[in-house]
């Protein structure tokens, strides 16, 4: 529900959270970890983004379910321009 | 209008006439800023798409230059934008409960965490000038060669991770500007008590463009920063 107001106690935890994993990712990329680095940075940033999404962003609220539609839409676009590009660079060398 | 099938709220000035309820007035605002976020998400996807060619063509010229990036500064200003998040997301609170004050003072803190914002990647800007790391004529990576010698780099390909590094900081950076502007213009509409718990709806989705630009910050610190920060051998 859109009218819906959240108590201003879960935007200072989100907030606590978000800070946090700035911390972590920048700390974990100073430790040697091989090719699970850029995983590692890459998971925390999108947990980042789902946490503002979900609760800055109020989709974990709204009662239109369209709007994640779009959303899961949107990202699966990307995936589609991500992945595709990739297996053609990534299998050729360039030029 | 014989036999109206649901209530119009007489009571709530915001109210457009072809839409039922606030609730679904404020559904339908939020979806359509969503539609111009997905649009925004394409418009971003094409340079993540060119950072992630040429980052898998050029891994080392990548690393290198990553390291050349000020990591205090960078991390500074991710929380920067996290802290401007927290004060858009109450202040869209505020204006639902009413509290002009609160949403006018708010505003102003994300203004300023905005311009802050700015002010750093300025100084950062200004390094990477003074450093010859800006692509061009004057482009000079000999400074990175000396400094990371077990990383072998080629400079004309050293110059691709700066033309990223300031294209897409600064497509973001343009956003951010925009995004003051915004929060400018909803400072003063604020100020003259425009918004309160029957009419909030721009304050709801500029609070959506805000936070989208934190997002896409949230995946450039990682992939521009932090690329190879691990101790060299």
């Amino acid at each position: 529900m859109s009218e819906h107001i959240v108590p201003s106690k879960t935007y200072y935890a989100i907030w606590i959270l978000l800070l946090i994993l700035t911390g972590v990712t920048a700390w974990v990329s100073t430790i040697d970890l091989g090719p699970l680095n850029t995983i590692v940075a890459l998971v925390i940033a999108t947990s980042k983004a789902l946490i503002v999404t979900l609760f800055f962003m109020h989709v974990k609220y709204t009662s239109e379910k369209m709007t994640k539609v779009v959303i899961a839409c949107a990202v699966f676009w990307l995936l589609i321009l991500l992945a595709l590009s990739m297996t053609d660079y990534a299998t050729r060398h360039l030029a | 209008m014989s036999n109206t099938p649901v209530a119009v709220d007489e009571h709530t000035p915001g109210l457009q006439h072809h839409f039922a309820s606030m609730d679904q007035q404020q559904n339908a605002v939020s979806l359509g800023m969503w539609l111009f976020l997905a649009t925004e998400i394409m418009f971003f996807g094409g340079m993540f798409c060119a950072y992630l060619i040429y980052r898998h063509a050029y891994p080392n010229e990548f690393a290198a230059g990553s390291r050349s990036i000020d990591l205090i500064l960078g991390t500074v200003n991710t929380a920067v934008l996290i802290c401007s998040s927290l004060t858009v997301a109450l202040s869209v609170r505020a204006a639902q409960m009413g509290k002009r004050t609160l949403l006018v003072g708010l505003l102003t803190l994300t203004i300023l965490f905005g311009l802050v914002f700015l002010g750093i990647k300025g100084v950062e800007w200004y390094a990477k000038y003074k450093e010859h790391h800006v692509p061009g004529a004057s482009f000079d990576a000999s400074d990175i060669v000396r400094d990371y010698p077990q990383i072998p780099i080629d400079q004309p390909h050293e110059q691709i991770f700066f033309s990223l590094y300031f294209a897409m900081t600064g497509l973001h950076a343009l956003h951010m500007i925009i995004g003051v502007g915004i929060f400018v213009w909803l400072t003063y509409t604020a100020w003259k008590g425009r918004y309160g718990p029957g009419y909030y709806a721009p304050v709801e989705i500029s609070g959506l463009y805000w936070h989208f630009v934190d997002i896409v910050w949230i995946y450039l610190f990682p992939l521009l920063y932090l690329i190879d920060r691990k101790p060299l051998k």
